[in-house]
């Protein structure tokens, strides 16, 4: 790839201009041949302007909004009053719902089922790979079928499955093999809400990036592992570490991006699984229910959109830290 | 033949295949339940000790399901119509829009190219659901609210389709756009001659997780539109299934469950070998 993703300024035109002072003849002719240049590749610009356009209003101009309306009050009527940043001190001070549930459930649910299911993605991906490439299809549909299930589905499924009363499918298996005497609600009692949680969303995590590991596995120089077996590699866990994991960072950084994303988003179970906005004793409250609840219940909205700025920041940092891990460096 | 097989069924090999088929099966479980459970009758539904397989299919949850629907205000072949048809013009919008972002971004040069690079890359990890206020806010704004404009155009804005398009057009050699060009190709016959039939699986993959992504959308219907005959599908049954007390309610949700999975689970069939295909070329350098 030519381009460096992550420059901050194109060096090309725009900051060249910035060192020349303005009035001066130079000036003007240098932005002339700007002018002209972006005249020439008009084109291109035409082409990019449909996404750059729905990108600029759905995406970019949104988060500048958020970013505002985070130093201010706002109940959605009248206009934004600013309040510099009373918002993120009552939220590290004040918000004992937050610091209590919110935090700690989003702390553990991230921590299990980001990498957990980053893992075990990439732990399936590995192992179908070793099969013959006719029945890889069999098992790639199979893991992959669970993260096409969403919304009303999950829930007849999963309601189904942890159901509080003796008909609920794991209560009746628990019974039979005489693990428990007396059904348990796993979806009403705080204590099992989060479990069931984390189990119904690694359930899901299969999802583009468990695709984006079969397809960087395909593309491991089969070469290499002969070169390493030479080389003294004895095992296929070294083999692993050495050999596949090197080749296919690219595909593990878009993967583990996809990984960040999958589970930031994650509010919606706890909703599908309860049926309630706000689940009982926030047992399954994550960080977006608990944007959900000031926007839409409280109608607090600079406040809910503190709380997804601090979201905003947070994703941000772990791509950082992903990219720091699986970037591929110059010289490779 | 049979000497074929033998030779490739190592003991490694079977004990590997073996495992994988308990973890598939663990994995398909819940959506064999999901088919088994659409066709049960009522009884069967509540039965206790609770059966997975279907043992007297009955078409009669479906029957309810658009019995009960036939009652409200709008009827259901509205919201049928409305998913189907911002799904379709999604799915078209969304592909031909990144196609022609990914095309530009990966064969022209131009200025602020790093720019908007650095933008789409960052905003893979860009989720949604953190803007929805300032997203209401735009609708408003730009007079979007209760139009089929609101249910399209954020789904156009995908940095994740546009991304996985640059990439696999990265893989077409510039010698064939160049030498196209030398025979006095314009942008627009590159495009559409070439660019276009190349880029067939990268297509699918689009197609596939837009679709999984509008298809199953309640946001858009519950935010930004108010008006009852605009609102799709997806956000209809959820409320619905949400909102019916009781058996009606078990009866119409098993059978609702299904055909909110089914169209998915077909896409993915037709396309999953060209899924995989981009994949290979999804890295991030």
């Amino acid at each position: 790839m030519n381009t460096a993703p992550l420059a901050p300024l194109p060096q090309d035109g725009v900051s060249e201009m910035d060192r020349v002072k303005p009035t001066s003849p130079r000036y003007n002719q240098r932005i002339r041949q700007f002018a002209k240049e972006c005249w020439q590749s008009r084109m291109s610009y035409l082409f990019l302007m449909p996404f750059m356009l729905c990108f600029l209003c759905f995406i970019l101009i949104p988060v500048f909004i958020a970013a505002f309306l985070s130093f201010t009050s706002f109940n959605g009527i009248e206009f934004p009053r600013f309040i510099g940043f009373n918002n993120f001190i009552n939220l590290l001070t004040q918000d004992t719902t937050f610091m209590k549930y919110t935090l700690p459930n989003t702390l553990k649910f991230a921590v299990i089922v980001g990498p957990g299911g980053y893992i075990l993605s990439f732990l399936f991906a590995w192992l179908i790979h070793q099969l013959p490439s006719r029945i890889r299809d069999v098992f790639t549909l199979a893991l992959y079928a669970p993260s096409m299930v969403g919304g009303v589905a999950l829930s007849v499924i999963w309601i189904a499955t942890f159901s509080g009363d003796q008909v609920g499918y794991l209560n009746n298996f628990l019974m039979k093999i005489g693990f428990i005497d007396t059904p348990h609600l796993w979806l009403q009692d705080p204590k099992y809400l989060m479990w069931v949680m984390i189990i119904v969303s690694l359930w899901t995590s299969m999802g583009v990036g468990f695709l984006a590991m079969l397809g960087g596995l395909q593309t491991v120089n089969t070469e290499l592992y002969e070169a390493g077996r030479i080389d003294g590699i004895k095992s296929s866990l070294q083999e692993v570490y050495y050999i596949t994991i090197p080749s296919m960072k690219p595909q593990m950084l878009f993967s583990a991006v996809m990984a960040i994303v999958g589970t930031l988003k994650a509010g919606a179970i706890s909703t599908q699984l309860t049926g309630q906005t706000i689940t009982p004793q926030y047992g399954g409250h994550l960080i977006t229910n608990h944007i959900d609840d000031y926007a839409f219940l409280r109608f607090e909205w600079g406040y809910a959109s503190a709380l997804s700025v601090v979201l905003l920041i947070l994703s941000y940092g772990l791509m950082k830290l992903s990219y720091a891990l699986f970037r591929t460096k110059e010289d490779e | 033949m049979i000497r074929k097989i033998r030779k490739q069924m190592t003991l490694s090999r079977v004990v590997l295949i073996v495992f994988l088929s308990c973890i598939a099966v663990f994995m398909l479980l819940p959506i064999i339940f999901l088919f088994n459970n659409a066709f049960k009758p009522l009884n069967e539904l509540f039965l206790f000790p609770p059966t997975i397989f279907v043992q007297h299919p009955t078409m009669r949850n479906f029957e309810q399901l658009l019995l009960h629907t036939a009652a409200g205000v709008v009827p259901f072949s509205r919201y049928l119509f409305n998913s189907l048809l911002i799904s379709g013009i999604t799915l078209v919008a969304v592909v031909l829009v990144s196609t022609m972002a990914g095309y530009v971004l990966s064969k022209h040069r131009f200025h602020f190219k790093r720019l908007i690079m650095a933008l789409i890359m960052i905003s893979l990890m860009f989720v949604p659901e953190t803007v929805m206020i300032p997203r209401y806010l735009m609708m408003s704004g730009l007079k979007l609210t209760d139009t089929y404009f609101a249910h399209i155009l954020p789904f156009i804005a995908a940095p994740v389709a546009v991304f996985l398009m640059k990439q696999f057009i990265d893989q077409i050699p510039d010698a064939l756009v160049e030498s196209a060009k030398l025979d006095g190709a314009t942008d627009m016959t590159v495009f559409t001659r070439i660019i276009i039939p190349l880029t067939a699986p990268a297509v699918a993959t689009v197609c596939i997780i837009t679709f999984q992504a509008v298809f199953l959308d309640t946001e858009t219907s519950m935010n930004y539109i108010t008006n009852e005959t605009m609102k799709t599908m997806a956000y209809y049954v959820t409320a619905f299934t949400s909102n019916v007390p009781g058996v009606a309610a078990v009866s119409i949700s098993a059978a609702v469950g299904l055909l909110m999975f089914v169209p998915n689970l077909i896409l993915f069939l037709l396309f999953q070998r060209k899924m995989i295909q981009t994949m290979l070329h999804s890295g991030v350098k």
